[in-house]
């Protein structure tokens, strides 16, 4: 098993760096910095703009592989670059990093259980309420743009806090910033602003997660082994669970990296929407500001995370699956 | 080796409570569209402590459904009704609860799915060992001690460490081992094997009902036997239940039911075997029409459509399942007092059809042309490993130089277990192309010499296939009357006479020409087959090449595909390539046999002379292995169980391929096994067209003659 996941480590490095490559390249061509002197008064002279473009590195007028070359060599030396307005993009990043990664831990995690959970589950209440009730939210929840959830809940939490009558839950930004109070009462008003964020995440994580979990679920449940246990003496729930659900947990963990994805994708929404300060809306901002080692960083770490949850995927089908391992 | 006898336990005394009482029961699945499917009908048994019984029936007549409810496995909707007591205990309502103590530990079953019935992610130690730990308080090393012992009871090699493996890197007929471990595990009273119609190879077969036997001696279980093949349970059972659309309708001790059958129905069944005792080909006893559909079942007798013996009554009265003349010996038949009386047997009941003889058979073999000739046919696989970069790390020797030819009007069957390269060799005659190695000469024209497409095309007119599958090889999207006329547009027919030829064919296989307008999907498994059999005669063919042509169908059907074979030979004149697993099928049809392991044609000759005196080790243990529908001879036979599996054929043994296996190799001296062990020994003379591959050659007689005491008997 380990030399199995060793080739595939190797071959994620090489794909990130191919992937990071083609971002800043896209980023290079496409976004256009020098947007940001137009419409000045006084108007920036030309020179100007190019001394202050090519100190950051960012000015078309440098041939596009210069550029790559030359942001390629920062970056072995762990720069990343400086956007428009001065700031530093790796100073940025890590500040932003960990706010985007509470809301994405907590949401692939949580989306991960329910989704799995509730798909095994329907798919044991086959063609009864539980089952249609869950399967109908899924399609529902696929369907439905991550900012509509994301409002819906909002209005949700509105009518509850109205409902008893003080606020319950809070659902702008990462914490009240007027709050006085110890450590607790700072953790606690933490968590409160997380709840909201969370569901949405979890909801739009699980959903797809769901329903390919009932369908190998439903697969597996008319096997052959799941009677052989049965008959051995197993009861429903120990067959179930120890034998069903272990295995069909590996063909849905299989596509453990696109539920990731889509969380990632509705990460950059909910941060947004409920004004938490982090690389989704970061990803906006840069774009939105043509700030091409801005959009590049986003995208590298977006990629080195996509391959993260490819690589975690591996090992946990590795270790589920003896097939993989053994064979 | 073991006789039947050794192991047959005493009939028990009459007196001897029952373990297990079945009474009136009644299994019912509701569908989506509100119609239901009634596949248990009233069934009632008794069966006493120790006793084996067999239960046998067509696909689709409530064998399984009768024994999942036993268990308590039927889905929860179904809908449950009659009695089962097992041991005084009502095992019908019970909490799912208490059944679970009881399943696995007072009854068990062995479900015959050896691909899919363990789950691939533990190892099978451990499954063992979760069978031994959910009835008792055993500590987890004691039980894992314990699943070695029952792993190395049922015949797998060091069980220590095979315990660690887990179920995809164990072979078929491993895994089906380890099911039985499983089973016996908590020494249950009742035993359950249920077979699957899909049959399992040949040697694999033998090998598990040795090590049931085994498992039956050192339990003391009373075991059930389920199995769609008379042969199975002849040397087995004590009693024999015959089942028929969902309704017992034969029940007796082996020897009555099987000697004196009293219900047109078994009767058929019987009649419609192919033996391996049969006396040179013959016709078989087809049961016309196919069980009807348990949706929508017909009043009165459910057999009546096809029963030949069907009067009036039978249409009005389902007869009741009831005793011939006082005795144990019970039949559901209205008529079954006159059969009795009358001592009907299955010719007296089922008109035998006779079969011709093609004008080309007159004449001596040599004097035929030659239909089909290959010599040396060599094919080799590369076995490849890798992803991305492939290399080849080995070659799969599936065709390692095989001699035979088939003259006009004669039928060779290629026989051999599953992996020994029947369907390669089959393959590479089709393709028409040069081989690796070797020639290939259909009708006299040698593949080498076909340059182009078009002589390909020519010759293809002579050669055509019919697959095992009627339903995968039949597109369910075209009418049959076009699946028909495909083969003759591509060849330049014109509209009128492939009309003509449409109407012709379909009377030939013994469907109507009105059946071309409906699609595959409206026909039976058999009717499927004749399809296939019409398509491959549409261009008229002078060679028809046969892949297991019947082993997918039910065995009443299987009969009259077999007959109509046998019928469209002696018509016009085909010959057939013959290829199948099943050595009593190609017994009954075949003129001669060939016998393939690994790759190469072990035994040759004209049957009668390879069937009564098999010399080749490998041809004994394979006719040993079959059964014979008949109690008296199977349980006297001696079995060869050949050990293990088949070897790799990416890395055959040096020398003789069979020496692995082989039973003559073990009792030879050390001097004697050198020479197997060194050189590959060619085909010998064994007789007048009978020759062997092995160094040893003697013959051995592996199948009882067909006693005349017996068929007085059957007569009477
Ligand atoms: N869960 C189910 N729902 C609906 N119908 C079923 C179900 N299980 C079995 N049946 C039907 O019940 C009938 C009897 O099936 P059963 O499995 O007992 O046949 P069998 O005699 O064991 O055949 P085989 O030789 O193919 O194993 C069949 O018509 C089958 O289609
Ligand atoms: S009851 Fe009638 S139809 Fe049924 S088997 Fe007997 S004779 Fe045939
Ligand atoms: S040659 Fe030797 S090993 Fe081969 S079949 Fe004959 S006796 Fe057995
Ligand atoms: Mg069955």
């Amino acid at each position: 098993m380990g030399k199995y996941l060793v080739r595939r480590l190797i071959n994620y490095v090489v794909l990130v760096f191919i992937a990071t490559s083609l971002a800043y390249l896209l980023a290079a061509v496409s976004l256009n910095p020098r947007e940001h002197f137009q419409g000045r008064n006084p108007p920036v002279p030309v020179t100007t703009q190019d001394r202050i473009l090519s100190a950051y590195n960012i000015n078309d007028k440098t041939p596009v592989l210069d550029r790559y070359g030359h942001w390629l060599d920062d970056l072995v030396h762990g720069n990343l670059g400086r956007d428009f307005d001065g700031g530093y993009v790796g100073a940025n990043l890590s500040r932003r990093m960990w706010v985007s990664g509470q809301l994405l831990l907590i949401g692939t995690i949580l989306g991960g259980l329910v989704g799995v959970g509730a798909g095994a589950w329907a798919a044991v209440r086959h063609k009864r309420v539980a089952d249609y009730s869950l399967t109908q939210g899924a399609f529902f929840i696929l369907s439905c743009p991550t900012f509509v959830i994301a409002i819906l809940l909002q209005v949700g939490a509105t009518r509850l806090n109205d409902a008893v009558g003080h606020r319950l839950i809070s659902f702008s930004g990462q914490s009240d910033p007027a709050l006085q109070g110890g450590f607790f009462s700072h953790l606690g008003d933490r968590l409160d602003h997380l709840i909201l964020p969370t569901i949405t995440l979890m909801l739009v994580g699980a959903a797809g997660l769901m329903l390919y979990q009932r369908a190998a679920m439903l697969d597996v449940l008319g096997s052959d082994y799941v009677r052989t246990a049965r008959a051995k003496g197993l009861r429903r729930r120990t067959a179930l669970t120890k034998h069903a659900l272990r295995t069909a947990l590996i063909p849905s963990m299989t596509i453990f990296t696109f539920s990731f994805a889509t969380i990632f994708v509705g990460a950059i929404f909910t941060e947004v929407i409920f004004g938490w300060h982090g690389m989704g809306e970061w990803f906006v901002q840069t774009i939105q500001g043509n700030d091409t080692n801005g959009v590049a960083a986003v995208t590298a770490v977006t990629a080195v995370l996509i391959l993260i949850a490819s690589f975690l995927q591996d090992i946990i089908v590795a270790l589920l699956d003896p097939r993989v391992r053994v064979g | 080796m073991t006789t039947a006898a050794e192991v047959r336990t005493r009939e028990p005394q009459p007196d001897e409570s029952a373990i297990l009482v079945v009474d009136d029961l009644h299994v019912t699945f509701p569908t989506l569209g509100g119609t239901k499917v009634r596949a248990v009908r009233g069934l009632s048994y008794q069966l006493r402590r120790g006793e084996a019984l067999g239960i046998v029936g067509e696909s689709g007549s409530g064998k399984s459904v009768s024994s999942l409810a036993m268990m308590g496995l039927l889905p929860r909707t179904t809908q449950i009704s009659g009695s089962i007591r097992l041991d005084g205990k009502e095992l019908i309502g019970m909490h799912d609860r208490e059944a679970s103590e009881l399943r696995g530990k007072k009854i068990s079953m062995i479900f015959q799915e050896p691909l899919s019935a363990l789950t691939p992610v533990y190892t099978v130690g451990a499954q063992v060992v979760e069978a031994l730990r959910v009835h008792t308080d055993l500590s987890k090393e004691r039980a894992q001690a314990r699943a070695v012992e029952l792993l190395d009871l049922v015949g797998i090699p060091n069980p220590r460490e095979r315990a660690k493996a887990f179920p995809h890197e164990f072979s078929g007929g491993m895994r089906q081992r380890v099911m039985i471990a499983m089973a016996i595990a908590n020494d249950p009273d009742v035993l359950i094997a249920d077979e699957q119609s899909t049959a399992l190879d040949v040697n694999i077969h033998a090998q598990i009902l040795e090590v049931l036997q085994t498992a039956r001696r050192e339990t003391g279980a009373a075991v059930i036997m389920i199995t769609h093949d008379l042969g199975v349970v002849a040397g087995l059972a004590d009693r024999v239940l015959v089942m028929y659309a969902g309704r017992p309708v034969e029940l007796g001790t082996t020897d009555e039911v099987y000697y004196a059958p009293r219900m047109p129905y078994t009767m058929g069944l019987l009649g419609s075997i192919p033996r391996l005792d049969a006396s040179g080909r013959s016709a078989l006893v087809p049961i016309e029409g196919s069980p009807p559909s348990l949706a929508n079942l017909p009043s009165g007798c459910p057999f009546r459509p096809r029963c030949p013996l069907a009067i009036d009554i039978c249409a009005e009265e389902e007869p009741p399942l009831e005793s011939v003349r006082g005795a144990s010996h019970r039949a559901a038949c209205h008529r079954k007092e006159e059969i009795e009386t009358n001592g009907w047997s299955v010719g007296d009941v089922f008109p035998v059809p006779e079969l011709g003889i093609a004008p080309v058979e007159r004449l001596p073999r040599e004097q035929r042309p030659v239909a089909l000739a290959v010599e040396g046919l060599v094919k080799h696989y590369p076995l490849m490993k890798g992803v991305v970069f492939k290399r080849r790390v080995g070659t799969v020797q599936a065709v390692d130089g095989v001699d035979f030819d088939i003259r006009e009007g004669e039928t060779l069957g290629l026989v051999g277990e599953s992996g020994c390269g029947k369907t390669t060799t089959l393959l590479q005659i089709l393709e028409l192309v040069k081989p690796q190695a070797g020639t290939i000469q259909v009708a006299g024209k040698d593949t080498n010499d076909l340059h182009n497409a078009h002589a390909r095309k020519a010759l293809r007119r002579d050669l055509q296939v019919v697959f095992q599958d009627p339903q995968a090889s039949l597109d369910p999207r075209l009418p049959v009357g076009d699946v028909l006329a495909e083969p003759m547009r591509t060849h330049g027919y014109d509209r009128k006479h492939i009309d003509a030829r449409i109407k012709e064919l379909l009377g030939l296989v013994g469907l109507e020409a009105g059946h071309a307008g409906r699609y595959p999907q409206e026909f039976s498994g058999g009717q499927r087959q004749r399809v296939g059999i019409a398509r491959a005669l549409a261009l008229e063919p002078k060679l028809v090449v046969l892949d297991e042509p019947v082993s997918a169908l039910d065995v009443s059907i299987r009969a009259g595909v077999i007959n109509l074979l046998m019928q469209l030979r002696a018509e016009l004149s085909l010959s057939y390539l013959f290829v199948a697993h099943d050595l009593s099928v190609v017994r009954v049809i075949a003129d001669r046999v060939a016998v393939m392991y690994l790759g190469r044609i072990v035994e040759i000759g004209v049957v009668d002379s390879v069937y009564a005196s098999p010399s080749h080790p490998y041809t004994q243990a394979l006719l040993s292995a079959i059964p014979i529908p008949d109690p008296d001879k199977e349980r006297t036979r001696e079995r060869i169980v050949l050990q293990g599996d088949l070897p790799s054929p990416a890395d055959p043994p040096s020398g003789c391929r069979f020496r692995t296996r082989c039973q003559r190799f073990l009792t030879l001296t050390e001097g004697e096994k050198q020479l197997c062990i060194d050189r590959y020994p060619p085909l010998i003379p064994m007789g007048p067209d009978h020759s062997a591959a092995c160094h040893y050659a003697e013959p051995v007689a592996v199948i009882p003659e067909q006693s005349k005491e017996r068929k007085r008997r059957r007569s009477t």
